[in-house]
């Protein structure tokens, strides 16, 4: 595994959130981004959930790079939102502050309750509306048919990937977090994988999948 | 191999917490772990599970806390190095055995790892286990990140062996689930075979044994503090009139809130690793100089009423705060903004808060909910509605003592199949309770693995005290909630797994069982039928309801799914399904007013529903 030729130790402070659904792969997307991380001479610090929440829950982890020793991310405080499902991009705007970029997966995954009409699911496009006006990027695509495109409906945490390394937000070269894709995806999932990060770097370069976008 | 196995020493790699936990154990040259499976530890006994299978590691699933604990110590006592790992609560169990080996002593080092859960992610308390290092008498150090939990596990085998006690390491969830850089260092090689040498009036802890045995300990938690006193682990650090005691992960919050605040020049930190017993000198000397210090720990005011007790010993005058209600909550996990805003508080730093934007505020309206549910498939929601309908036919109200799994999901609507819960193994006891005061229809749910953990005992005492309730085992093959670990009762083991198989049914004919019905719950007819049955009987009777957990199915034998199904035309719309059995297949098509449909994606197939309701049928199976 070779990585880019930058290993001074970085200090820059970046908080990264990513908050999901229970079996998404929020964990492998966050664990990635940890991994390349320390290969570019950062001093990164990842939280999971693990355990009940992840019967179906939400499950959230965090990514601390820089001068920072706290694993968590308190409300406000997130430069990156990273959001697999549109409800929790919406539900992670308390995280958010007004530079925040906000990348979101607009598909859906209907909540118990909502599926069994106790509640309703608000509109993606109001939602989305809302968050663009509180934070300072909104780039927000169906994830989901992009994986589905890149042949593995499971990919959404590759083409979310895809998509953040393509923005200007995180300093670590997308040819780092491929190097190290290869090395942790199998065999059988490896081109889809690699695809579904090219199709997601493919939706963050497409200016119509910006729905707010300020100078970083 | 395992990747906790490879690695140059000097590498730098990213390791969770539980990870670096074993790793540490490993270079301490560790022979033998025990664990039962709990969230926040569970990932140490999965590791070493896998390291077992490719190493001389010594490693196994007890069936409780206590009997793991009881193992290492036996271990421990031939001079090899062992480690014990559980949950806060595990603890408990395991706390019987734990007061009394502290007298005991061990040779080899032993180092018990207890994970605590503020905010109780996974738990159904939030106690905080540093009491029980006090309590017990034993050393303890407390890691705040995976670097540190990896140093520190080291530390504590060679600590436990210097001192020949336990050493307890008290970590927290956000301990065990971080993951961070640790430094790698060597792999020693396997230890030869231990030996027991006998001393009997030393380690058989009769009155008069033991009472020698509590004076040594005692002086063993003396010469602890004198090495408390000079720990790597307990460092004074700043400048300032004020101070800060912290310990745990509490430090990191501390550390980026003090730079965040600038108040690096003005505070203090005395920051603690190795907290029992405290390190007293080194504490006055910390506070003898200062006019204000807060404490930032976790729950219990554990350090704070030890450094209160040392400035009222020493006649300092030194105001110590931490819990306080302007301060901090004995409630629920810290963030680095919480401790922020209270040390900003504390000593009158200027702080503005971050404007929050909250969703539900700026939609104005509440956001659904994302509730953890039973998976499609889960053979518990089929066992769960089988009692539900059998009890609906008999026109009879049950009562729902559950216990600890996947299946105390089985509290939410609309299967509402849970009405009171303790501990591991006490809806057996407390079924028992319920129905000799009320003499209503109880129903007991455990899960397989919590049978065998807590309860073996509380079903002989049902037995012997001819009690009355039906106890349903809900046998899922595996243990599932912390992850599919096996139990002594798992008929589909992981390949290659070395345990003996102990059926379920066989142990409860030899508890002295004798009305035993076991069905198989996704056969419907046959499951309500024997549930009937069962509930109509009276005295002692239990259900077994086998099939395993889809997740675990799914992953052992490689499955896929074969049918799926669908709502044919002719429903009309009566809902029963969405009221009695809620899968997380089936929805309305609109919200509220909308058709019952299933979605293809989420139905497992396991082809349950279709066995009471007529349209619901194979998909493809025509309209």
């Amino acid at each position: 595994m070779t990585f880019t030729e930058n290993r001074k130790p970085k200090t820059e402070n970046l908080r990264i959130f990513l908050t999901g659904v229970g079996g998404q792969g929020t964990l492998l997307a966050s664990r990635l981004l940890g991994e390349a991380a320390l290969a570019a001479g950062y001093n990164p610090m990842v939280s999971e959930t693990h355990g009940m929440a992840q019967r179906g829950g939400i499950v959230v982890s965090t990514v601390v790079l820089g001068d920072l020793k706290s694993p968590l991310i308190s409300p406000g405080e997130a430069d990156i939102v990273l959001a697999f499902e549109a409800l929790e991009a919406f539900r992670a705007l308390d995280r958010c502050h007004a530079r925040t970029l906000v990348i979101a997966n607009a598909a859906t995954i209907v909540p118990y309750p909502v599926a069994i009409g106790q509640a309703k699911y608000p509109p993606v496009e109001r939602m989305f509306g809302l968050l663009a006006a509180q934070v300072g990027g909104l780039l927000a695509f169906d994830a989901g048919a992009r994986a589905r495109e890149a042949g593995s409906p499971l990919a959404v945490n590759m083409v979310l990937l895809g998509a953040l390394t393509a923005t200007d937000y995180l300093l670590i070269p997308a040819a780092d977090l491929v190097a190290l894709i290869r090395t942790r995806t199998k065999e059988k999932f490896l081109a889809s994988n690699l695809q579904a990060f090219e199709l997601g770097a493919e939706a963050a370069r497409n200016p119509g999948n910006w729905l707010r976008r300020e100078a970083a | 191999m395992s990747e906790l196995l490879s690695g140059q020493p000097g590498e730098r790699r990213l390791f969770l917490g539980n990870e670096a936990i074993v790793r540490g154990a490993l270079e301490a040259g560790v022979a033998l772990v025990t664990t039962y499976p709990g969230t926040p530890a569970s990932e140490i006994g999965d590791r070493c599970y896998e390291i077992s299978r490719e190493t001389d590691l010594r490693f196994e699933f007890s069936t409780n806390e206590k009997v793991a604990l009881e193992v290492a110590a036996g271990t421990a006592a031939c001079g090899w190095r062992v480690l014990c790992a559980m949950k806060h609560v595990g603890l408990n169990v395991a706390a019987d055995a734990l007061m009394t080996l502290a007298y005991v002593g061990v040779k080899g080092g032993m180092v018990i790892v207890s994970a605590d859960d503020p905010s109780l992610f996974s738990s159904q308390n939030e106690q905080d286990n540093r009491y029980y290092a006090k309590m017990a008498g034993l050393p303890m150090l407390e890691p705040a990140n995976p670097d540190e939990a990896l140093e520190m596990t080291k530390a504590a085998f060679a600590l436990s062996e210097e001192l020949k006690v336990p050493v307890l390491l008290r970590t927290t969830t956000r301990v065990n689930h971080t993951r961070g850089p640790v430094t790698l260092g060597e792999l020693p090689p396997p230890p030869g075979l231990g030996k027991f040498h006998k001393e009997p009036f030393q380690k058989v802890m009769v009155p008069a044994v033991a009472r020698q045995a509590h004076v040594r300990l005692l002086q063993a938690e003396d010469q602890a503090r004198a090495l408390a006193e000079v720990s790597p682990y307990n460092r004074a650090g700043g400048n300032g009139a004020w101070g800060i005691v912290t310990s745990g992960v509490s430090r990191s919050y501390v550390a980026d809130a003090l730079k965040e605040l600038g108040l690096t020049d003005k505070v203090k930190v005395l920051e603690l690793g190795f907290t029992q017993p405290l390190p007293e000198r080194l504490i006055e000397d910390f506070l003898a100089p200062l006019s204000k210090v807060l404490v930032v720990e976790e729950l219990e005011p554990f350090l704070e009423e030890g450094l209160k007790a040392i400035a009222q010993t020493r006649g300092l005058m030194v105001t110590i705060r931490g819990k306080d209600p302007e301060l901090f909550s004995r409630l629920f996990e810290y963030h680095p903004g919480l401790v922020r805003q209270v040390i900003a508080r504390f000593f009158g730093a200027a702080y503005e808060a971050p404007a929050l934007a909250i969703p539900e505020g700026i939609l104005g309206h509440t956001l659904p909910d994302r509730p953890p549910n039973l998976c499609p498939g889960c053979p518990h929601r089929a066992t769960y509605y089988a009692v539900k309908i059998a009890l609906k036919d008999l026109g009879v109200e049950g009562v729902f003592p559950t216990d600890i799994g996947c299946y105390t999901l089985g509290l939410l609507p609309p299967l509402s199949m849970a009405d009171f819960l303790i501990c591991m193994g006490s809806s057996i006891s407390t079924a028992a309770g319920i129905s000799q005061a009320t003499g209503q229809k109880v129903v007991a749910f455990i899960g397989d693995s919590t049978f065998f953990h807590a309860g073996l005992p509380a079903l002989v005492n049902a037995v012997h005290n001819r009690h009355d309730f039906l106890l349903v085992i809900l046998d899922n093959g595996t243990t599932a909630m912390t992850g599919s670990q096996p139990h002594p009762g798992v008929s589909m083991l992981p390949p290659g797994y070395p345990g003996e198989h102990v059926p379920i049914p066989r142990v409860v004919k030899a508890l002295g069982v004798n009305q035993l019905w076991v069905v198989n719950p996704f056969k419907y007819k046959e499951s309500l039928a024997a549930t009937k049955e069962a509930l109509a009987a009276a005295g002692v009777r239990v259900l077994i309801s086998q099939a395993p957990c889809v997740l675990y199915e799914a992953r052992i034998t490689g499955k896929k799914r074969q049918a799926r199904f669908q709502v044919t035309r002719g429903c009309e719309d009566c809902r029963h399904c969405l009221d009695y059995f809620g899968c997380p297949a089936m929805y309305l098509e609109k919200g509220e007013a909308g058709k019952l449909l299933i979605d293809p994606d989420v139905c497992s197939g396991c082809a349950f529903c279709v066995q009471w309701c007529e349209h619901i049928r194979p998909a493809g199976a025509g309209k």
